[in-house]
């Protein structure tokens, strides 16, 4: 099993970049998990979705996904924002478990919708620079997944301060552990949700346009991805947006080793193991709060 | 002190009723808050105090009756609505928000209401709760209860309440804490605020209030002046234990 280092080191640098993306989708999914108490089934086929709206970006209005990346955020946060506030929020009734129901719901119209639309064939976006590569010392690096790196450590800091230092994310936190206070001082809980919802969306917009230079779309592609999210969310700690994040760095770097080992198609077994192993000896994850 | 006549009322509370699902809880009650009064309600456990806050801030609706504040309806409005009129209730069990920092709690106090003021305000319940001031970085949920206490009544200060209404601020507390908790709610009454002190606390209660009413099986039993109260013989022995 012995590999030179640098192949090695290539392995882990390139998961290290993937698994940024990675921890980016399960942000989306912790955020609203640690804020409404839902699992956000709906969450696959709103990636899904966005990455049919980069694509079609790029189709129709010649958009470099890059480019496509803000304007689709502020579409995707305006987008998740009325489907908690208008058909989630209404649809549960104050009851968490309905709102699960209705997430699951609206994933299966989604994913039908993009079926009906786009039919099952897989898309690929040809752009000129997918393929290309930087040299840092003896590693190569894949240009895409090194901005999506890039991209996603900035948005972590721009949430970080949002969360911390304005008064819509100390809100958004204080919804997360005491709605009736937080209804109390004035807070508009419904309002909090969806914008919390909103944020989630948006950063799935930001994960598709810097996963479509180098990945195909097609009507189930978001389901993948939030497979890993949620191993990311379970072993980072449920809620814990620095669990997200660095779970999801984790994740992409065991994803990485076990293909170099157990070859492509196997790459993924080693994610599940883990998650299997978090399940069982620590099931609050590595940063989640003990019960 | 008794309650002078021409005090336009600030609450005002006609045979209200609420309750969750199929049980009623509050079954008519008629209560009302002279402006610059301290009202107690007193009541046993499972009594409807809680009830009756909560269906006051919006929180629980009323199936029936009328609530005015300051002379408008508040069955329509929401608890965030509410709170911009100033009627700002600190609740049982303090419900602070345990994983945001002391500063961050109290900043938030001033989200709906008073937003303009909220470093004058900040520095004023620092000098009301000057052991809140040495714990400005400390997540909340780490306080001691008595701490917990000031920092929920501080977050209620934050909004300038025109009513405060304080939920069992004695609760879970020391003796010693408990008298200084009295002594606060006299102080900030003397400062001129309105307040509702909803308290399982007889004794203490009647000795700081002007008025009194008891909350019994969901409506009210006895009313008046919290002096009179004290002396009634029904409640003495039925109420007190004496």
């Amino acid at each position: 099993m012995g590999y030179p280092p640098e192949i090695l080191l290539e392995a882990v640098a390139n998961g290290l970049l993937m698994g940024a993306v990675y921890g980016l989708v399960a942000l989306g999914l912790t955020l609203v998990y640690g804020v409404l108490h839902i699992i956000n089934f709906a969450h696959g086929a709103l990636l899904t979705l966005a990455m049919y709206a980069a694509f079609v970006a790029h189709g129709a209005f010649g958009l470099d996904p890059y480019a496509a990346m803000i304007p689709l955020a502020g579409l995707f946060f305006v987008l998740g924002y009325l489907v908690q506030r208008l058909v989630i929020g209404p649809a549960s009734r104050g009851d968490d478990s309905n709102m699960l129901l209705v997430t699951l719901g609206l994933s299966i119209i989604i994913e039908n919708a993009m079926l009906a639309i786009f039919r099952s064939d897989t898309m690929t976006l040809r752009l000129p620079y997918a393929m290309s590569m930087v040299e840092l010392g003896d590693v190569l690096l894949s240009v895409p997944r090194l901005i999506g790196f890039g991209v996603t450590l900035l948005l972590a800091a721009l949430l970080f301060v949002l969360m911390t230092r304005t008064d819509t994310g100390r809100a958004i936190r204080a919804v997360a552990k005491e709605r009736t206070g937080a209804a109390l001082v004035g807070i508009d809980v419904a309002h909090i949700y969806a914008v919390t919802f909103g944020i989630g969306t948006a950063c799935l917009a930001i994960a598709a346009c810097l996963l479509l230079p180098s990945f195909y779309v097609s009507p189930r592609v978001g389901n993948a991805f939030v497979l890993v999210a949620f191993t990311i969310v379970v072993l980072g700690g449920m809620g814990s947006v620095t669990g997200a994040l660095l779970g999801g760095l984790f994740i992409g770097v065991v994803e990485s080793l076990s293909g170099l080992y157990f070859g492509d198609s196997l790459g993924q077994i080693g994610i599940f193991l883990i998650f299997i192993l978090v399940l069982l000896l620590r099931p609050t994850g590595l940063f989640g709060a003990r019960a | 002190m008794a309650p002078r006549k021409g005090w336009p009322a600030m609450l005002e509370i006609k045979a209200l009723e609420a309750g969750y699902g199929e049980t009623l809880i509050l079954r008519g009650i008629d209560l009302s808050i002279p402006e610059g009064a301290l009202v107690a309600v007193l009541g046993a456990n499972g009594a409807g105090k809680t009830t009756l806050n909560m269906t006051v801030s919006g929180v629980v609706r009323p199936r029936g009756g009328e609530i005015r504040f300051a002379g408008q309806s508040l069955a329509a409005l929401s608890p965030p609505e509410i709170v911009s009129l100033g009627l700002i209730h600190v609740p049982e069990g303090r419900k602070i928000f345990p994983n945001l920092n002391v500063r961050e709690v109290l900043e938030l106090g001033s989200y709906r209401r008073a937003r303009t003021n909220r470093a004058r305000n900040l520095e004023r319940v620092f000098g009301i709760f000057p052991r809140l001031k040495e714990r400005t970085r400390q997540a909340a949920g780490t306080l001691s209860g008595g701490e917990q206490q000031m920092l929920a009544i501080g977050r209620g200060l934050m909004a300038e309440p025109r009513l405060l209404i304080l939920d069992e601020p004695s609760l879970g507390l020391s003796p010693l804490l408990v008298e200084e908790m009295f002594t606060l709610i006299r102080r900030l009454h003397a400062d001129g605020l309105t307040i509702m002190l909803v308290e399982q606390n007889v004794a203490q209660s009647l000795d700081v209030a002007d008025q009194a009413h008891v909350l019994e099986n969901g409506v009210i039993s006895l009313s008046g002046a919290a002096r009179d109260i004290a002396a009634d013989p029904e409640l003495r022995r039925s109420y007190l234990g004496l």
